[in-house]
């Protein structure tokens, strides 16, 4: 386990590769290097070989033309006794060795197999001319240890040779013998073998160096930078964001220590916000609920002691203990005020801010988080939007609970998230949602437990034909997804009411312009009357005070994400308070709260969503609220 | 004492803690008015039912039934009850969705006994004006009509407060006519200075009697204050005499007009 660990590391994986390539680079040069010089050697011996071939038959050529031997053989022992010589002969045609240097082969016949004969006699018909290179012959025999370098040298028939007074050779003849001298290698090879090991030992020291020097530096430069940096991202990763990373130098490595301490740095601070953030919220739970439980008792404090103050006049001592009594039970109320007036954030303060910038400082925030999880975050804002009447602080809460649940959705490194924000400009049919409704005597119609879109709906009661049955209309003005839960038989005999007191809403001697059916009304506070006819088929409605604004300019900033998704079941939840994927991991607030931060600017947020495709949430926000 | 005091005039007492109700009906026998206290926001509906009450007090955190349904309820029988809030949580939030359902008042805990009897003289006088609107209808003569209904461009926080929207975003708030006919004999009152920031539903003038009782006047809207009727502490009578043209109380930039006015009434559907 711990080789396999060993194997794994980048810096042996370093080592082994540049090696290998070490070994086989100076192993092939080594190779060339000794092939040269043995090359290079032997040639110098089979010029001197050469030489000495002629030099012999040169200065054996008169003692032979005047038939003398017993001159040729002192000649040729003479020669023989340098040393390197092995021996030299001379053989007739026949091949009998008529000279020699060792005078027990005199007399032998010649082998025509054997290596000096071979060069002239491998084809049947013997050669006459033989090349230079051809002469030569190395062999080793059995016997014998080292090599010999053979050289024959053919002699051939000239006219001194026919002319001369033996008469030995006929004129006919061409060769007349062959001189063999024969050279002992020992010296060239054990030159050759002394290089080729120099050149191996001078190899192998090369790459063991080579491999120690690589080893030092990848580890010093390699292996130490990146222990360092997975020691920290371990740090990091169980959440100790303190952790910084000792400079590393300049290299890319230290770059990468230095922008991962920027990052843990922004992390720590980003947690640090959101554990802010979500010590707040707990802050105002607890205030919310401490401030309930501790105002009770302080009451019964309060007013007892307030009401003894009032009954007593004539002593002055009791009335002034009782009104320190009230006074710190009075500053006990301040205090538990201003923890209520912390706690709570709900109403917005607006300002008129750049929605881009605050895009921006959303996404500086949650950036690190996306750089960790590899998430590619694409922004495409308009430069030339209008500033808008916004709570700046809020604003930016929303898109930065809105990239962290993309993010939350989306897989590492696939993920992608985009957002854009730009201009459009609708009409209010279709977009604009009713938030209250009343009927004539000032009772809300809104029903909160009936949503379309996760919008309340507007809840009416319905008479037709007898039966007593609910209605509610859908929220955005001109989209008419209203829900019957009665069947309308006669849309000239109906009566619609305020489910609270029972007032009539329908509207008197008005008549629908489309349809002649007849037409409810309610007031949408502080948007003026809001008029719809009954017939379920027919879609006309009214919104006078909406209608005559035309088409107003609003914001739209989108995000989305191509994330794991909403079904199709969990979508209409998903602006419930409480409601979480996340389990343990969330409060399951964020978008509800998101949504009543969006409420709160008389925005709109809607959500698109697939499963396993991705998710889009649609802002719009008024753009023309200025004057609000 | 309570001036006016009938003999017939109860109060219900509606709070989940024993304590609370103790002390209040210490102080209101101590004043000479007859109580009935409840803990169970259901059984005080059935109360509600078999007696008749002048006014409730109506805690809002309750369990099993808070004092927002006891609102509803009360107002869906038709029962014609001024009812106070208290509560606890009090946030401007809660007072405002108070009066916006059409509760008369609201206190917060911890109250001292001041606080308290200003609240309950306040919404015993307002039953009176109830009592006496009733009486004119079914007598049908117009002329008993004690207080002056708001100008149908106003906007109104429950009927204690009043706005007018004028231009360039300046809106100038008042005193109700309804609000002041439940103060008797107003001696004067305290301002906030001007450039003060005031939130909806919080205090934003005390209106003091000659019996020494201070009420708190909730202001309607948020905002800054920029002027205010300098004319009132020479003429306090200014305020009954005309409360929605001279008698105007500040004038404010509004800080979040469109937030504010989901809360507010118009004044335009009360001639409905």
């Amino acid at each position: 386990m711990k080789i396999r660990q060993e194997l794994t590391k980048i810096s042996l994986k370093l080592i082994i590769a540049v090696g290998i390539a070490t070994i086989a680079i100076i192993s092939i040069y080594s190779f060339v290097s000794i092939q040269a010089q043995r090359n290079e050697l032997l040639s110098q011996t089979e010029i001197y070989a050469n030489k000495l071939s002629e030099t012999i038959r040169n200065s054996t050529n008169l003692s032979m033309l005047e038939n003398r031997s017993d001159q040729t053989h002192r000649i040729i022992n003479t020669i023989a006794q340098e040393p390197g010589l092995r021996e030299i002969r001379i053989f007739n045609k026949e091949g009998r060795i008529m000279f020699s240097s060792q005078k027990e082969f005199i007399g032998n016949m010649v082998d025509k197999k054997a290596e000096a004969c071979y060069a002239c006699h491998t084809a049947n018909e013997p050669l006459e001319k033989l090349p230079m290179e051809e002469r030569m012959r190395i062999y080793q025999t059995p016997q014998d240890s080292s090599r010999i370098l053979g050289i024959i040298n053919p002699i051939y028939n000239e006219q001194s040779c026919w002319e001369a007074e033996c008469h030995v050779h006929p004129k006919e003849q061409k060769v007349l013998g062959v001189l063999d001298v024969k050279i002992s290698l020992k010296d060239v090879d054990a030159q050759i073998s002394s290089s080729a090991s120099r050149s191996i030992a001078f190899a192998v020291i090369a790459i063991a160096l080579l491999s120690l020097i690589i080893g030092i530096f990848v580890r010093r430069w390699v292996e130490k930078p990146v222990n360092e940096l997975v020691t920290a991202t371990e740090q990091v990763g169980t959440g100790n964001l303190n952790y910084m990373i000792k400079n590393l130098g300049s290299d890319e490595l230290g770059l990468l220590a230095k922008s991962f301490n920027n990052m843990t740095q922004k992390l720590a601070e980003a947690r640090i916000q959101l554990f802010q953030s979500d010590k707040m919220a707990s802050l105002g739970r607890l205030a919310a609920g401490v401030a309930h439980e501790i105002n009770n008792p302080l009451t019964a404090v309060l007013t007892y002691s307030s009401f003894l103050l009032k009954r007593i006049k004539d002593n002055p001592q009791l009335e002034e203990d009782l009104n320190v009594i009230v006074r710190e039970t009075k500053r006990s109320r301040e205090i538990v005020k201003s923890l209520l007036d912390f706690a709570r954030q709900s109403v917005p303060k607006k300002n008129k801010s750049d929605i881009n910038e605050i895009i921006n400082s959303a996404i500086s925030v949650v950036d690190n988080q996306l750089t960790l999880k590899q998430v590619k975050l694409e922004k495409n804002l308009d430069e030339n939007l209008p500033p808008i009447k916004i709570d700046s602080n809020q604003m930016q809460q929303v898109f930065i609970n809105l990239l962290v649940n993309a993010s939350d959705a989306v897989n590492n490194r696939e993920g992608k998230i985009s957002i854009t924000s730009k201009i459009v400009n609708l009409s209010a049919y279709g977009t604009l949602q009713i938030k209250s409704a009343v009927c004539s005597k000032r009772h809300s119609l809104v029903d909160e437990e009936e949503k379309i879109d996760s919008m309340p709906t507007i809840k009416l009661k319905v008479t037709s034909n007898g039966d007593v049955g609910y209605l509610n209309i859908d929220p955005i003005y001109g989209k008419n997804r209203d829900n019957y839960k009665i069947k309308i038989k006669n849309t000239a005999n109906v009566q619609v009411s305020c489910p609270k007191c029972n007032i009539s809403l329908l509207e008197k001697d008005v008549y629908c312009p489309k349809c002649k059916s007849l037409i409810y009304s309610f007031e949408v506070p502080p948007k003026g009357m809001f008029e719809k006819c009954i017939n379920p088929k027919c879609d006309w409605q009214r919104w006078e005070s909406v209608d005559e604004a035309g088409y107003r300019d609003f914001i739209e900033v989108k995000v989305s994400d191509n994330g794991c998704g909403i079904s199709k079941e969990n979508i209409s939840k998903i602006f419930e308070p409480f409601y979480t994927t996340k389990g343990q991991k969330g409060t399951g607030l964020g978008l509800a709260v998101i949504w009543g931060i969006i409420d709160n600017h008389d925005g709109t947020i809607n959500v698109a969503s697939e499963l396993n495709t991705g998710t889009t949430f649609t802002i719009l926000l008024p753009a023309d609220n200025n004057n609000a | 004492m309570l001036e006016n005091m009938t003999k017939d005039e109860k109060i219900l007492v509606i709070d989940d803690e024993q304590v609370i109700l103790d002390a209040v009906s210490r102080i209101v026998t101590a004043e000479e008015i007859k109580v009935d206290v409840e803990t169970n926001a259901k059984n005080a509906l059935k109360m509600l039912s078999q007696k008749k009450y002048s006014i409730v007090l109506c805690d809002i955190l309750m369990p099993e039934m808070d004092g927002f349904t006891v609102l509803e309820e009360i107002q869906n029988r038709k029962m014609n009850i001024p009812v106070i809030m208290i509560t606890g949580y009090s946030t401007v939030e809660n007072a405002v969705n108070s009066l916006y359902k059409g509760a008369i008042d609201f206190i917060s805990k911890p109250f001292t006994f001041e606080e308290l009897k200003s609240a309950i003289n306040r919404g015993l006088e307002y039953s009176r004006v109830q009592k006496r609107l009733e009486e004119a209808k079914s007598q049908k003569n117009g002329g008993a009509l004690t207080f002056v209904p708001c100008p149908p461009k106003y906007y109104r926080l429950g009927n204690l407060s009043w706005i007018n929207i004028e231009s360039e975003g300046i809106a100038i708030l008042g005193a109700t006519s309804l609000f002041l006919e439940t103060i008797k004999e107003l001696k004067n009152i305290e301002l906030k200075n001007i450039d003060e920031s005031i939130v909806q539903g919080d205090s934003c003038a005390n209106f003091i009697t000659r019996d020494e009782l201070v009420h708190h006047f909730l202001s309607p809207i948020g905002g800054r204050i920029i002027e205010r009727n300098e004319n009132l502490s020479n003429e306090i009578t200014l305020l009954e005499k005309d409360p929605y043209f001279k008698g105007w109380i500040y004038k404010i930039i509004p800080a979040d007009l469109e937030h504010d006015l989901k809360f507010l009434v118009s004044c335009a559907s009360d001639r409905l």
